[in-house]
């Protein structure tokens, strides 16, 4: 079968290197969005019809377009345009923080409004300012309602960065590819094997943070 | 921009909307049918059965739909299943957006009042005639947002296909730029082309939504 030789240690080690760069790439991704997400979450909520209009635009761009295209326009986009010549996880994380912070803002923002407005009423009738009212108040009630959202977002965001292999970022599905051909002669069933094992890799990844977000969803009913 | 070369290729990208459009359509419509067999194995626990359901919606909620295009197209010949391309791209699809509707047809059947199941008994209709008239009629109506977000997100993950070399709206981007590096003239079609199909579905899905969500209020 071959088996043995595929998993061997030298190739098992490479498609985990390869797994790191793609979770390194979420984990940026996720953590740029989850600070930006929030700052939009906030500015979504404003008073000011343009600045709700202008984000609401933003929003929809970013919902309208596949993330492939985005990874398209901004891989070859940037370099054509500007001359400003990013590398592919670069693009990658450009691309991911914009679309997660799209998203995320979405899901803060439909947080913040869900609060009852007695809460921010009894905020300001004891004296509090309005960044304290959000702070001490609205945030951490709010909090309950995005986190599992927020979860099934970078749920998303890990399974998306496997596009950044078709911007030719060496990561997990790439490095399979190369131990494919490789392995052409010696194993010929190797893409069954490989492309098999990532699925399950990348399902071992995904399947406990889905689960955490329902379990969560659940407590915080 | 070249106008004169926008000229030239839009026959090609005529040409990838229309396969673009038809892997999708397909996709959506198997999906839908995927979805709604899940869902009603799931809500009416039918033994055996629906443990596979959700075994199967797991597996493709959590996992890339490159890795299950590749899979499909480059794994499964090495076991004497070949599929071609576009059959890959559907089947990749349907597995993928098989889930998302059976979720969106679920919170529809479980959002039907018990009360409408016994009326229904009562007035001496089979299980197969509630079903048809009275159960899934209602639950179409509460589930139809989530499925018009649905086939949006599929026309979207359609993108994907061209990793398995379908000449779809990406494949041919590629191929353009690849050929005569005329990058900004192929980027403003690629995303006028997507424009083109989403933004009618968009707009048309608003509309459902806003139409269901009076349905179901009065207001």
């Amino acid at each position: 079968m071959g088996f043995d030789y595929l998993f061997q240690a030298g190739h098992l080690e490479r498609l985990l290197a390869g797994l790191w760069v793609t979770a390194r790439i979420a984990f940026i991704s996720v953590f740029f969005s989850a600070i930006l997400g929030t700052l939009l979450g906030v500015i979504m909520t404003s008073k000011s019809r343009v600045v709700r209009l202008a984000c609401q635009l933003y929003l929809e761009a970013m919902r309208i377009i596949p993330i492939l295209v985005l990874l398209f326009i901004f891989y070859f986009g940037l370099a054509t345009w500007l001359d400003w010549q990013l590398s592919a996880s670069g693009v990658c994380i450009v691309v991911f923080v914009l679309w997660g912070t799209a998203e995320m803002g979405d899901l803060v923002r439909a947080a913040i409004t869900s609060i009852d407005r007695h809460q921010r009423d009894s905020a300001y009738a004891i004296g509090l300012t309005q960044r304290q009212a959000l702070l001490y108040v609205v945030f951490p009630q709010s909090l309950k309602r995005v986190t599992p959202g927020a979860i099934n977002l970078f749920t998303r965001m890990v399974k998306t960065s496997s596009l950044a292999a078709l911007i030719g970022v060496v990561e997990v599905i790439k490095v399979g590819q190369q131990i494919i051909e490789n392995s052409l002669l010696t194993v010929p069933s190797a893409s069954l094997w490989i492309y098999g094992f990532i699925f399950i890799l990348y399902f071992l990844i995904c399947y406990p943070l889905s689960l955490l977000a329902t379990h969560l969803e659940r407590v915080w009913e | 921009m070249d106008w004169q070369y926008i000229e030239q290729v839009s026959p090609q990208f005529a040409k990838a909307l229309w396969m673009t459009l038809q892997i999708s359509v397909l996709s959506i419509i198997l999906a839908m049918v995927v979805g709604l067999v899940c869902s009603v194995l799931i809500t009416y626990r039918v033994r055996v059965l629906d443990r596979l359901a959700k075994i199967y919606i797991e597996l493709s909620r959590n996992t890339p739909l490159l890795i299950q295009l590749f899979f499909l197209y480059y794994g499964l010949p090495k076991i004497g299943i070949r599929i071609d391309g576009f059959a890959c791209g559907v089947i990749g699809l349907t597995f993928l957006g098989g889930s998302y509707m059976a979720e969106a047809f679920r919170a529809g059947l479980q959002s039907v009042a018990k009360g409408q199941i016994d009326s229904a008994k009562s007035i001496g209709l089979t299980p197969a005639q509630i079903f048809r008239y009275v159960i899934f009629p209602q639950a179409l109506t509460v589930s139809i947002p989530a499925i018009g977000a649905n086939c949006l997100f599929l026309i979207k993950e359609s993108s994907v296909v061209s990793a398995i070399a379908v000449v779809e709206l990406l494949f041919v981007t590629k191929d353009v730029i690849g050929m005569d590096y005329k990058t900004s003239e192929a980027l403003a079609l690629l995303i006028t082309a997507y424009l083109i199909i989403l933004l009618p579905v968009s707009l048309f899905t608003r509309f459902l939504e806003h139409r269901s969500r009076r349905g179901l209020h009065g207001v």
